[in-house]
């Protein structure tokens, strides 16, 4: 469960990223954010994820309010969320198995039992024959999946994901959308900002609208 | 308990990974660790030796009486009962003229000679320490065992023994900055080491730390990088003082039987060493958690 209650967010240099911004997702539920860009998509994301911090009200993810979180807390907190990354951030220089099996490395997941949960989370999202092969050599839709394959690897009860279709044609996005919803299917809560609504290809999701930092829907 | 096994395990091979992904510049580090650590543990180990010599040749206050060479064994008891009562000795060894001449055969070169003598010309003779160090209180203990039946001659000479032991208590003094000054010199280079591969390994760091590391996770394969390092430089100044000593001996023997000592130089004793390693696996790890966690405060600052 994740619940916004009156947020706004600040940056330094002045700039209202979020403003009075509240609402409260379902588990289990998926849900989208759009927006134009500067919209604040990024930074509810980040605020999740206590990448930042509010300025003022509180963020409660899994139950805990992340502007009390110390250091360990908020490492704990993001074993417990998979992310993906708008820039991805992938290793280069790891194998694609290297780069899924970290959060399982940094969780102190057993290693004899990492390699079959690795090679799980790169079969359903189609890349288990590019397991020792260099992220660098995967085209774009195979690094997003690679970028989800590490995000869901450590099985999250909340996935969130920022712009993962924006550098992919209308096909590898859709099937990228598909993928959340196959997640979204076996309980974990999915909540997804990008520019194209209409990726879900139904109803069934809700809407979140982000219009320079307040919410409009 | 597990998870804390699991992420040292990890750990530790990410450390030996990270020194043999850069073979040539891991074991330049440990060159420089180990020569840098070989000049105070060298000096520890010389004055070590220095104090074993200074022992041999009196290095405290000492009296020698020789006894006359008709003292008959009821003499030499009564010397003895008169050196065990004596509240300003502490204690006392009884060297026999035989002894005495097997250690003279020994520490020179005078065999051939001792061969042809008829008798042994060397006289029995007690070696004496005291509880005091002052001269006057030691001259005044010559002369009232001087006195005694039977002892013929009462040596007292620890001058330059004294000064040798000063000498050497100012060689610590040295040594103790020396230590302190390269172990920091140490800290610094595994310090910057460090620095210079948290610099290739930025990204590595930020995304494990926005996927969930702890400070602790990051901290750690550097911190046996560190310890791993420092404890090979030990093991590398260890032998590069082991090679000094073996070099060193021949010629120094030599000089040292001139002045009739039974001496050479002898390496760290097993304690020693252990030590040794500890304390440059303990400076290493040092230097590599400053490193680290400069760099981790300023990531959490930025």
């Amino acid at each position: 469960m994740i619940s916004f209650n009156q947020v706004y967010k600040r940056y330094p240099h002045g700039y209202d990223a979020l403003k009075a911004v509240s609402f409260t997702l379902d588990a289990g539920s998926i849900n989208l954010i759009t927006g134009h860009s500067g919209a604040g998509k990024t930074t509810l994301l980040k605020l999740i994820a206590a990448i930042e911090r509010p300025t003022a009200g509180s963020v409660i993810v899994n139950n805990q309010d992340t502007r009390t979180l110390n250091g360990k807390g908020i490492a704990a907190l993001r074993c417990s969320l998979g992310i993906v990354f708008q820039d991805q951030k992938l290793l280069f220089d790891r194998t694609v198995f290297d780069n899924v099996l970290l959060p399982l490395q940094i969780s102190g997941f057993d290693p004899a039992a990492a390699a079959g949960r690795v090679r799980a989370a790169l079969d359903k999202t189609g890349l288990l024959d590019k397991e020792k092969a260099s992220p660098i050599s995967l085209s774009g839709g195979e690094q997003q999946r690679l970028c989800i394959a590490r995000a869901v690897v450590n099985r999250p009860s909340i996935l969130i994901a920022d712009e993962p279709t924006s550098h992919l044609d209308e096909d590898y996005a859709r099937e990228i959308m598909h993928m959340f919803r196959s997640f979204q299917q076996v309980g974990v809560t999915v909540l997804i900002a990008t520019h194209n609504a209409t990726l879900l290809g139904d109803t069934t999701h809700r809407m979140l609208v982000l219009d320079q930092g307040a919410l409009t829907a | 308990m597990k998870v804390w096994l699991i992420h040292h395990s990890l750990a530790f091979r990410l450390a030996l990974k990270r020194l043999s992904d850069m073979p040539f510049a891991s074991l330049l580090g440990i060159l420089v660790i180990g020569l840098v650590f070989s000049l105070p543990a060298g000096g520890y180990m010389l004055l070590g030796n220095l104090q074993t010599v200074s022992g041999q040749i009196s290095g405290a206050p000492q009296l020698s009486l020789f006894l006359a060479l008709d003292a008959r064994v009821t003499d030499i008891q009564e010397i003895e009962e008169n050196l065990r009562k004596h509240p300003k000795i502490k204690d006392f060894t009884f060297v026999s003229k035989d002894e005495a001449l097997r250690q003279l055969r020994k520490n020179t070169d005078l065999g051939k000679v001792i061969d042809n003598l008829d008798k042994n010309p060397l006289p029995d003779a007690f070696v004496v320490n005291t509880h005091h160090t002052s001269p006057e209180i030691l001259e005044q203990l010559r002369d009232e065992t001087s006195k005694w039946s039977k002892v013929e001659y009462v040596q007292l000479d620890s001058a330059w023994a004294k000064r040798l032991h000063v000498f050497l208590g100012l060689g610590q003094s040295v040594l103790l900055i020396l230590a302190s000054l390269l172990g920091l010199a140490l800290i610094a280079i595994v310090y910057n080491t460090t620095r210079l591969q948290i610099l290739t390994m930025q990204d590595e760091i930020g995304i494990s730390r926005l996927i969930g590391a702890t400070h602790s996770f990051i901290r750690r394969p550097f911190l046996y990088f560190g310890a791993i390092q420092g404890t090979l430089g030990g093991i590398v100044a260890w032998l590069i003082i082991a090679v000094c000593i073996h070099m060193a001996n021949d010629g120094l023997t030599d000089l040292i039987r001139l002045y009739t000592i039974d001496f050479s130089l002898k390496h760290l004793s097993p304690g020693e060493s252990a030590g040794l390693l500890l304390a440059a696996a303990a400076a290493g790890w040092m230097g590599a958690w400053l490193s680290v966690t400069s760099h981790l405060w300023k990531a959490v600052s930025a």
